[in-house]
């Protein structure tokens, strides 16, 4: 049925348990659909009255103890064993797993930031491994939003001023979109995040790559390029003068910039600074003011490195 | 019913005799007011509807084309809070319900014409500041879900406000109809003989009385977390966002009743009559909107399984809600059983009443996908969602809407519609509803979710297939409103009982004399006496 309506196969066991519930409950509607449907169209047609027809005898029914006893009972049984095994599979779902790596969710107006257990963080991408559970502790720094993971069948609100959990378990290696399902204002539908499932020898390729890069003292721009392409701006920017979401990071230092509010200010240092602290203080002209504030996400290291990378894409 | 019919309807236009705008503005007809409220719901549900379509123009492509995220935003709000606030609410209950509760029970108006009439301008006061409102478009979606709803820069706070009157016109109008249906009911009327419209009636405005304070309550709160920053929803000053949530659904969920059960109540009188048969089952369906009226009182939590509840309050919302489901399926078998061995005829009213059958089926059969854990938590807040309570509310109240003005409309203009466009517009929507709205049903196990301004792009075949549905949707209804339109002016002049109903409004004339009975008739058996026995009781 998955593939018949082209819905994302289910990327762990639990979700392939999810989508066996769906299917019960899509066999019990299908049976009460056609017995339902069935009769009214058929009564429908088979106690038509044509156009023109003398009126027919009708029989004085008004109810019938056994038929009224049966369509309570049968449809109570049905519905309530519908619940037991959607609550079965829940409980299954909200369990603690056991030696789950805790990783950080901080969610804010428009993006996700990752922190994992060593303290690195990555904006919009995270990385898991395969076969190893994974328990996420949400929070909020402004309004709700909701993890939502249509692969994995699973969502959870995050709340500002309180952590929830959310837990899964990665079986088949991939890049999975990550959305917000709760509407948290204008960048809400842009508030895109990717889960990467890497198998194991991937996985610790991925890390010690990272662990290194994160040792090896490197030029402040090359740091900076990395950091670009770890914090999320490419789902928005691109380095190669199109214009996406936001418009294009080419060739931006010392160019003139023109504003919504009509005013043009140049590209230096301190704007692009501003741009990131506080991307609503001077909106570019034609773009909406949906870019994430990167203050408290980027330290004024982090910034200074990212503007060195910008020189170099003339 | 020993009524004798009354004469067929003279060349008098009844209760629409008095001409000028004072006579309508000051009036105390009971008709009148229902008539207005019909007018001023069936605007903003096209106007909300423009909103549907300019949602469904947009989606047609994956990024912003027409219009930006924000405006996008701020359509798709409106949208949903006009075809809630200001048309499915106080759509049927008000409109139809002021027309028809005095007569169906043998009364000459409601028990407190002033306060019927109080109401209405109140509701129009609210639709007033609603305007005032649109300085800054609402971007918070009907939910008005904190802390967003606080902080935005939309005005919150007026529109707030607005909804705080349309809800004390709800509440003084389901007050009214409440003392009406106890004490004016005709000789010979008893509880068990009252038509099934009245009991559903009955059934939604105790829900209006009861659950309409706390959002009034809930809406003063955000106000004074806007101005005051009490912080009760805050959670920097010790507040709680969920607590906003169990406010809000504890009535939202009771008020899905009082979209559908007037619905309901209109499926209920028309399918008998078209039948020639008694409906099946009378008290169970009588009972069940009862019994759907208080046990939707305990179930509001279903919208929030994942919203960070504990496990536990999950199971029980979880378990009451299958609870419900059982009532609503006792009416669809009930109607079904009604058209057994009938005399059926298939004309516009009862093709719209079926077809509110057929598309209410669906939308309930999907329920069970939401109401339960395990699937819920995937497909909430997903388009899943949007075609769920789609085939409820339009499918199932819109349609009924749609039979009883089929049905009613001879009664309150003296002019009967026209059969041809009003068969063609039918046939039009039901491929178009259904071509839009099944669609979401895919599109929403596909994983988008609702209120999206912009999509990936492998949902876009979808999003086509739905805003092409739309257009045709739109386009039929356009024919039957044009048919309304044409018909009040230039159809055929309608007997007092063109339908062979046996409710007691079909007794007077169409349209009704403003006293609506020359002498209050005595009751003597229920409505539903068709084929066999002359007067019957359940
Ligand atoms: C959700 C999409 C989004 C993300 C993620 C994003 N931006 Fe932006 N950005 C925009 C938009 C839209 C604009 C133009 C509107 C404005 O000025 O706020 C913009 C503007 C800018 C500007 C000013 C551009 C100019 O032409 O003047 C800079 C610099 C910038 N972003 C850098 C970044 C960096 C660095 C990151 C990652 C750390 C990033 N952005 C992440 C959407 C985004
Ligand atoms: C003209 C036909 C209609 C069309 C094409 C239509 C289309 C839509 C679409 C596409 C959405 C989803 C928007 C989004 O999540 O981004 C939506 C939301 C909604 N619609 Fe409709 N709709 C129609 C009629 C109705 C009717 C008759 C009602 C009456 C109750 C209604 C009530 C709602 C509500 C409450 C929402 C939710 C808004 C929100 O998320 O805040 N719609 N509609
Ligand atoms: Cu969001
Ligand atoms: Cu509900």
């Amino acid at each position: 049925m998955n593939q018949l309506f082209d819905i994302p196969g289910a990327a762990s066991k639990i979700s392939g348990e999810v989508d066996s519930v769906f299917l019960y409950i899509l066999l019990v509607g299908l049976f009460f659909f056609v017995v339902t449907q069935g009769a009214l169209i058929y009564f429908a047609l088979r106690y038509r009255k044509k156009k023109g027809e003398p009126e027919r005898e009708t029989p004085y029914i008004t109810s019938n103890r056994a038929l009224e006893t049966i369509w309570i009972v049968i449809p109570s049984i049905l519905v309530l064993s519908i619940f037991y095994y959607g609550y079965t599979v829940y409980m299954k779902m909200q369990a603690p797993m056991p030696g789950a790596q805790e990783i950080g969710v901080v969610a804010k107006q428009w993006l996700w930031e990752f922190t994992y257990p060593d303290g690195r963080k990555a904006v919009n991408e995270l990385h898991v491994q395969t076969g190893k559970p994974v328990g996420l502790s949400m929070t909020s720094e402004d309004v709700i939003h909701s993890l939502y993971l249509p692969d994995f069948r699973i969502k959870q609100d995050i709340l500002p001023g309180r952590y929830t959990k959310m837990y899964l378990l990665p079986d088949r290696p991939g890049e999975y979109q990550i959305f917000c399902a709760e509407y948290c204002g204008q960048g809400h539908s842009l508030m895109l995040g990717k889960l990467i499932v890497m198998d194991a020898h991937e996985y610790a390729e991925w890390s010690g790559r990272q662990a290194g890069e994160s040792q090896a003292a490197m030029p402040p721009a090359r740091r900076g390029e990395e950091l670009v392409k770890n914090s999320g701006c490419l789902g928005c920017h691109t380095t190669d003068g199109s214009p996406r979401v936001g418009p294009s990071l080419k060739g931006l230092f010392g160019r003139r910039v023109e504003l919504s509010d009509g005013s043009s200010v140049t590209a230096d240092e301190d704007y692009l600074k501003e741009s990131m602290t506080d991307p609503g203080a001077k909106v570019v002209k034609g773009y909406a003011n949906v870019m994430p504030t990167f203050k408290g996400t980027l330290s004024d290291a982090d910034i200074t490195d990212i503007i060195s990378y910008m020189k170099t894409l003339k | 019913m020993s009524e004798e019919k009354a004469a067929q309807s003279g060349p008098g236009r009844g209760y629409l005799e008095e001409k000028g705008w004072r006579s309508w503005a000051y009036t105390l007809d009971h008709k009148r007011i229902g008539v207005m409220y019909l007018f001023t719901t069936l605007f903003f549900f096209l106007l909300g509807g423009v909103f549907g379509m300019l949602i469904r123009l947009e989606l047609l492509t994956p990024g912003p084309t027409f219009f930006s995220d924000q405006t996008y935003n701020e359509m798709f709000t409106m949208h949903g809070s006009m075809m809630i606030f200001l048309f499915i609410i106080p759509g049927i209950p008000s409109g139809l319900g002021n027309f028809l509760i005095p007569l169906m029970i043998g009364a000459r108006d409601v028990a407190f014409p002033r306060l019927n009439l109080a109401s209405y301008w109140l509701f129009i006061m609210g639709i007033i500041v609603i305007l005032f409102s649109l300085a800054h478009p609402m971007d918070t979606g009907w939910t008005f879900y904190t802390p967003y709803s606080a902080k935005t820069a939309a005005s919150v706070t007026v529109l707030s406000f607005g909804i705080f009157l349309v809800g004390m016109s709800s509440i003084l109008t389901g007050l009214n109809f409440i003392v009406t249906i106890h004490q004016l009911r005709a000789t010979g009327m008893s509880w068990l003989r009252m038509p099934l419209f009245i009991w559903s009636m009955y059934a939604t405005s105790i829900i209006q009385v009861v659950a309409t304070p706390v959002i009034g309550m809930t809406f003063i709160l955000l106000a004074m977390e806007r101005l005051f920053g009490i912080g009760l929803f805050d959670p920097d000053k010790g507040g709680d966002p969920l607590l906003f949530q169990h406010f809000f659904w504890f009535y939202s969920h009771p008020v899905v009743y009082v979209m559908i059960l007037p619905a309901m109540g209109a499926i209920s009188e028309i399918i008998p009559t078209f039948s020639r048969k008694p409906i099946f089952g009378y008290k169970a369906i009588a009972y069940s909107s009862i019994a759907i009226a208080l046990a939707g009182f305990l179930v509001w939590g279903h919208h929030m399984f994942v919203a960070g509840m504990s496990v536990y309050a999950d199971v029980i919302f979880s378990i009451l809600t299958f609870s419900v489901a059982i009532p609503t399926g006792v009416k669809v078998f009930n109607w079904i059983a009604t058209l057994y061995k009938g005399s059926i005829s298939l004309d516009s009213p009862m093709l719209y009443a079926l077809t509110f059958i057929f598309l209410f089926i669906v939308g309930g059969l999907t329920g069970p996908f939401l109401g339960s854990l395990a699937t819920d938590v995937h497909l909430t807040d997903t388009y899943f969602v949007v075609a769920h309570f789609h085939y409820t509310m339009m499918g199932g109240t819109v349609m009924g809407l749609f039979a009883g003005l089929h049905y009613w409309f001879p009664k309150l203009t003296g002019r009967m519609l026209d059969e041809r466009p009003a068969k063609t517009a039918w046939a039009i929507i039901v491929v178009g509803f259904n071509i839009t709205f099944f669609t979401m049903f895919i599109t929403g196990m596909q994983g988008m979710p609702r209120r999206f301004a912009e999509y990936p792009e492998k949902y876009q075949a979808g999003n086509v297939i739905s805003s092409i549905g739309a257009a045709i949707l739109a386009f039929g209804i356009l024919v039957m409103f044009y048919n309304y339109v044409r018909c009040m002016f230039r159809g055929a002049p309608a007997p007092a009982d063109p339908w062979r109903g046996k409710t007691l409004e079909w007794t007077v004339p169409s349209p009704p004399p403003t006293e609506n009975f020359e002498t209050i008739p005595t009751v003597t058996g229920w409505p539903y006496s068709y084929g066999g026995k002359g007067d019957g009781d359940a």
